[in-house]
């Protein structure tokens, strides 16, 4: 009696394909699925009898959304296993690969995909109607994202210039520099893309979340520090494993990543933020300040705007690293192969994502081990809907259904990312 | 003045794939909106909100066949389809997850997955055209963007569109980049490989690692023996060509007189 089943079959707007489903009982949330069905692609199996050398080509292709940060947890990891470390230019060229990864990424995601729900379109296509400028900025700063990783790593997807111990051939310092005039644009650009996505329409919704991402004595995280929550949990990623598992939740399709002893935790953006608002440039904080945020946002619809504000962020870093800029000696550290294991974990930027590889002793991978971040917010994700779609219940069908989508993609989910180990259970009814 | 013609129809279909090639048109930065002026946008769920309904002038096919499911839904699309063009190595070779056509699936699903009994999968991964008759296929993992700008040029004038069949040794010919195994004994692929990304990772002192597939008619019999010569050993000769197009013909059969 009065139950009533709400099921978005195909996700639009999200990357890869899910879809999700509520049930609703008297008219109360009961439950929230988010449902993956992207066909299993196996890449912890075909990566056993590789060699180490491979993993950065191979698993980028695991997302051509956030590839850089494939290669940067399994450059990390070999490193980690080999125990070798780059120098310091190498180490600013890794993070200005990762800032143009991450202005490209948010603003795919803040323009194109996150923007059109909260001004009522299908799409972004249909929005540039009506907004167009606003389109054609954010399509221009993605593009400014795009021009780093075309420049150092030789294309937008899947990079070819990345490899285990730096790069194949390091930039000269004049070749960068022509970048520095369109990212002084961007960054600007951005700062107006922060005051617009602030001026939104927010539902009211906040939870306690338990943030997870990574924090480093000095800088923003991208490649290193350590793993830190917002309940005190502070430890080297070689403890990963201790802390964090993976359970199988029956009639999901997925695998949930769970804090160990219980409890689901959020990466990506919004923990980012919070529990490195400090480590932000002045002019991010700034902006933050400007757009009404607190050090620290609970509200997940309010994500687009620290979206924007890593967007800002990484616009300014990446104009530092350029100005800092020397070139190195080589463009890479040599990695002689050896037995070991290795861990990575680096910041995508859908959150943490990390690597485990056990290597034998001529560098042949043995045993890989893949956590992205979208299966560790898969919980979070469902939590949200349980607690947020009950006060919409009222609403039409119709903007039911917009609202449930809105919920989700407040994650940014790259279900491609996630689908590789994901449990399938095709009995879909 | 004649009433205005409807624009074609352009849907954008994904299968196993990484989602990368279908974001090659949304990085067209500046073509982006003035092709969705030019086409309608129909069904393109990485961008937009929309259902399946009706027939597509184009349809673009990312990703390979390695469901049951999938199977079945290449073959409404088709139907749906005047013209359909795979884009990448997924949707024209079978991606990397063809490299389970060399292995034991039930394995690898033991492996990744704690009750692989929840897997439903084939034991292969298959391009699009052992499905369905392709109209044109564009290389590459990914496929580059201003390729993809020309094939969208090209059928919106109903001509072919141009990309060149040959090696990737001549684009570093043309580009008068130094070879890279001649020069340095840096192993490459680029005698055997289709081009179409520019030479991209000679000009980064690399050697290709073949991600746009063979090319036409390549000799890589040959090329094995002077990978050997520069010190590869077997493994490495098979692993060299199964990475992203391993299950494409060429390839398949040179990986599968090596590996010892
Ligand atoms: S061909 Fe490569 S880039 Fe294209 S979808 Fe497949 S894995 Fe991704």
């Amino acid at each position: 009696m009065a139950g009533r089943t709400i099921k978005v079959d195909y996700l639009a707007r999200v990357e890869g394909e899910g879809g999700l489903k509520v049930v609703v009982r008297d008219g109360k949330v009961q439950s929230a699925e988010l449902s993956i069905f992207e066909p299993p692609r196996f890449f912890e199996a075909f990566l056993r009898g590789r060699a180490f050398t491979e993993a950065p080509d191979i698993t980028a292709r695991i997302c051509g959304i956030c590839p850089v940060a494939y290669q940067m947890s399994a450059v990390h990891a070999m490193e980690n296993a080999l125990g070798i470390s780059v120098t310091q230019p190498l180490r600013d060229l890794r993070r200005l690969l990762y800032c143009g990864e991450w202005i490209e990424s948010h603003m795919l995601h803040v323009t194109m995909l996150h923007a059109p729900d909260f001004l009522g379109y299908a799409g972004a296509i249909d929005m540039a109607r009506d907004h167009g400028e606003a389109v054609r900025r954010g399509l221009a700063v993605k593009k400014a994202g795009n021009e780093i990783l075309a420049l150092l790593g030789g294309r937008e997807i899947h990079p070819i210039n990345v490899r285990v111990g730096g790069f194949y051939r390091a930039p000269r310092k004049r070749e960068l520099e022509p970048l520095a005039e369109r990212l002084k644009w961007a960054r600007d650009a951005a700062r107006e893309i922060v005051r617009w996505t602030a001026r939104f329409d927010f539902p009211d919704r906040e939870r306690d979340y338990t943030f997870v991402a990574l924090r480093h004595e000095r800088d923003y995280p991208f490649n290193e520090g350590r793993i830190v929550s917002s309940r005190g949990l502070d430890i080297p990623a070689a403890e990963y494993d201790e802390h964090f598992e993976e359970t199988h939740v029956e009639r999901s399709t997925a695998l949930h990543s769970h804090l160990r002893g219980g409890g689901s935790y959020l990466v990506g953006p919004l923990a980012r933020y919070s529990l490195n608002f400090d480590r932000l440039s002045p002019l991010a904080q700034e902006a933050a300040r400007e757009a009404g945020l607190a050090s620290r946002c609970t509200n997940p619809y309010r994500s687009i705007i620290v979206r924007a504000i890593e967007v800002l962020y990484a616009c300014d870093e990446a104009l530092r690293i350029i100005g800092v800029y020397e070139e190195p000696e080589l463009p890479s550290v040599a990695a002689v192969p050896g037995a070991g294991i290795g861990v990575g974990a680096t910041e995508a930027p859908r959150g943490l994502l990390y690597h485990r590889y056990r290597l034998d002793a001529d560098g042949t991978i043995a045993e890989a081990r893949i956590v992205p971040p979208t299966s560790q917010n898969q919980p979070s994700i469902e939590e949200d809907l349980t607690s947020f779609v009950g006060g919409f219940l009222d609403r039409p069908e119709d903007e039911l259904r917009r609202r449930c989508e809105q919920t989700v993609r407040n994650y940014d989910p790259c279900i491609s990312c996630a689908a590789h180990f994901l449990r399938l259970d095709l009995d879909r009814g | 003045m004649a009433a205005e013609k409807p624009r074609p129809r352009l849907a954008v279909w994904k299968f196993a794939s990484c989602d990368g090639c279908q974001l090659s048109l949304l990085d067209c930065e500046d073509e982006l909106l003035a092709v969705a002026d030019a086409v309608d946008i129909a069904y393109f769920q990485e961008a937009t909100r929309g259902t399946i309904s009706g027939r597509y002038d184009l349809s673009l096919v990312e990703g390979s066949i390695t469901t049951a499911h999938d199977a079945e839904r290449i073959q409404e699309v088709r139907r749906r389809s005047r013209k359909l063009v795979t884009i990448g190595a997924c949707a024209t070779a079978g991606g990397i997850q063809a490299l389970r056509n060399f292995a034991d699936v039930q394995e690898y699903a033991s492996v990744v997955y704690a009750r692989p009994d929840y897997i439903r999968t084939l034991a292969t991964s298959t391009p699009i055209a052992d499905h369905v008759p392709v109209d044109f296929a564009l290389r590459g993992c990914p496929i580059n963007k201003r390729q993809l700008v020309e094939v969208l040029a090209a059928f919106l004038v109903g001509r072919r569109p141009v990309t060149p069949p040959h090696g990737v040794c001549i684009e570093c010919k043309l580009k008068g980049a130094v070879c890279v195994m001649v020069a340095h004994g840096t192993p490459c692929l680029g005698p055997v490989t289709h081009a179409g990304c520019g030479a991209l990772c000679p000009s980064y002192d690399r050697g290709c690692y073949g991600c746009y597939g063979p090319k036409e008619t390549p000799n890589a019999l040959s090329l094995s023996a002077w990978l050997a010569a520069l010190g590869m050993d077997e493994r490495a000769l098979q692993r060299v060509y199964r990475s992203f197009n391993a299950d494409a013909e060429p390839f398949r059969k040179e990986s599968e007189r090596h590996g010892g």
